[in-house]
């Protein structure tokens, strides 16, 4: 089963629906022995920084998730601030994230010639996909997903990076690095695209 | 970004669905939910509910019914009426609704969209601004639906808003509101002009041509509720949306 990791943040609702409509088992939990039997994880996210990865160290879930993570290898998807929380640091906050992944993350930063694009980075976009990976296959030509942020992530090494999107300048918007992926977007909002993106890790063989 | 949003914008009262002219006489139009899966179906960008009773009658959010519309919606959503606390908002989020409208709230005690922002952030925190032109050709804020006179200009409003922390604006032209003539373009300038938040232009909409009026004149989104929820002159309950492509052609 999936557990949606519970933390106290984000929508859990939407996605638990969404992993309903296309037949896989979702739960959430913040509870570490029903985290221990998850067969993946979705690391879900909305809202601050600082105040997800407070959270997270509120109910004590810092350390089961490194140890699920990083030791056992067990699948994550981390979206939007979840993605954001796998990185070392935000320059949205002073807490240090997670650092699963070999990144950083850093307010959108637009030229003078750029004055017409806000932050947040809101609405629909499309990927561009820079390297074939399950997760982001038999999207289509039309797949489009919703985004809402003001930071994004930076990795150090462009490998991880799996698709960009382009607002004002490519960010990473899929990543992948082992058994830890990330999407900017909201996959429980993106219609039949998001859908898709979530069978597509429900799918993985790790 | 692939174009601008395109957002239906319904309106709740006693649980139905309703849609107003000037925001009076609503017609009742249907079920919430059965419309819902049918944007849905339709895949649009966005669906802003908003109950347009909560604050008049004192009462809070129906999180019921609000838990049950989330539930069938895999696109973006917003609400607005009654919120009061940052409490409410909190409900709202967690229950999948990824933006909070403020109206009568935003005038009357601000700091709630202050501490709605720093909890959820400014992206998730819309003021809805309701704007009355006056014979003279002043533009006033109201609120409460429509009800109570402000004395706010929209701008300078709209500034302030947008410094208290609110993300977007929703911004209503109440004389266009039900009559599908276009949206009020002068009051979409002035106000996507004085601010950085995107703006979303509502009120008047009652063709795709219209949507792309509203983006040229500064809107970063544009909201609708006749021309997606009413079909011909005699204004049949027909649910539609336009499709990608006619969306993509008109606004780029």
């Amino acid at each position: 089963m999936i557990i949606i990791v519970d933390y106290g943040v984000g929508n859990l609702g939407s996605i638990k629906n969404m992993f309903k409509k296309v037949g896989v088992k979702a739960e959430s939990s913040s509870d570490p022995a029903i985290l221990r039997d998850a067969e993946k994880l979705i690391l879900p996210g909305v809202g601050a920084f600082d105040a997800g990865m407070s959270k997270l160290k509120e109910r004590g879930l810092v350390g089961i998730l490194n140890e699920l993570v990083l030791e056992k290898k067990v699948p994550v998807l981390g979206h939007c601030l979840g993605m954001q929380l796998m990185t070392r640091r935000s320059e949205e906050g002073r807490e240090a994230g997670l650092g699963w992944i070999d990144a950083d993350t850093v307010r959108f930063k637009f030229e003078t010639d750029q004055a017409h694009l806000k932050i947040p980075h809101m609405g629909w976009n499309v990927l561009d996909i820079r390297r074939p990976h399950p997760l982001v296959s038999g999207l289509g030509t039309e797949a489009r997903f919703y985004f809402v942020h003001s930071y994004h992530i930076v990795c150090a090494d462009e490998v991880d990076v799996v698709a960009y999107t382009d607002y004002g300048y490519n960010f990473a918007s899929v990543v992948q690095k082992g058994n830890i992926v990330g999407a900017q977007f909201h996959p429980e909002k993106s219609h039949k695209f998001g859908m898709q993106l979530l069978r597509n890790f429900a799918e993985l063989v790790s | 970004m692939i174009r601008p949003r395109v957002i239906p914008c319904l309106l709740l009262k006693n649980g139905g669905l309703v849609k107003t002219v000037k925001f009076k006489d609503p017609k009742y139009l249907g079920d919430p939910i059965n419309i819902v899966r049918i944007f849905n179906d339709k895949e649009v960008d966005e669906l802003v509910f908003l109950d347009i009773t909560a604050t008049i009658e004192g009462r809070r959010p129906n999180f019921d019914l609000l838990g049950k519309i989330t539930s069938e919606c895999f696109m973006p959503l917003g609400y607005g009426g009654g919120i009061r606390e940052v409490d409410d908002v909190k409900k709202l989020l967690a229950m999948g609704i990824e933006k909070i409208v403020l109206n009568t709230s935003a005038v009357e005690s601000p700091s709630l969209i202050r501490a709605a922002a720093d909890y959820a952030g400014s992206q998730a925190v819309v003021v809805s601004i309701d704007v009355k032109k006056s014979l003279l050709g002043k533009y006033e804020v109201y609120t409460r639906s429509g009800k109570k006179a402000t004395g706010h200009d929209p701008v300078s409003f709209a500034v302030e808003m947008e410094k208290q922390g609110a993300g977007e604006l929703l911004l209503n032209s109440v004389d266009r509101d039900g009559t599908m003539q276009g949206y009020d373009l002068e009051l979409v300038r002035r106000v996507a002009d004085s601010v950085q938040v995107p703006v979303v232009a509502s009120g008047g909409a009652g063709n795709v041509q219209h949507l792309a009026e509203a983006i040229r004149a500064g809107a970063s989104a544009a909201a609708a509720g006749s021309m997606f929820v009413f079909q011909g002159p005699l204004r049949g309950v027909l649910i539609s949306y336009p499709a990608q492509e006619e969306l993509r052609r008109a606004i780029p």
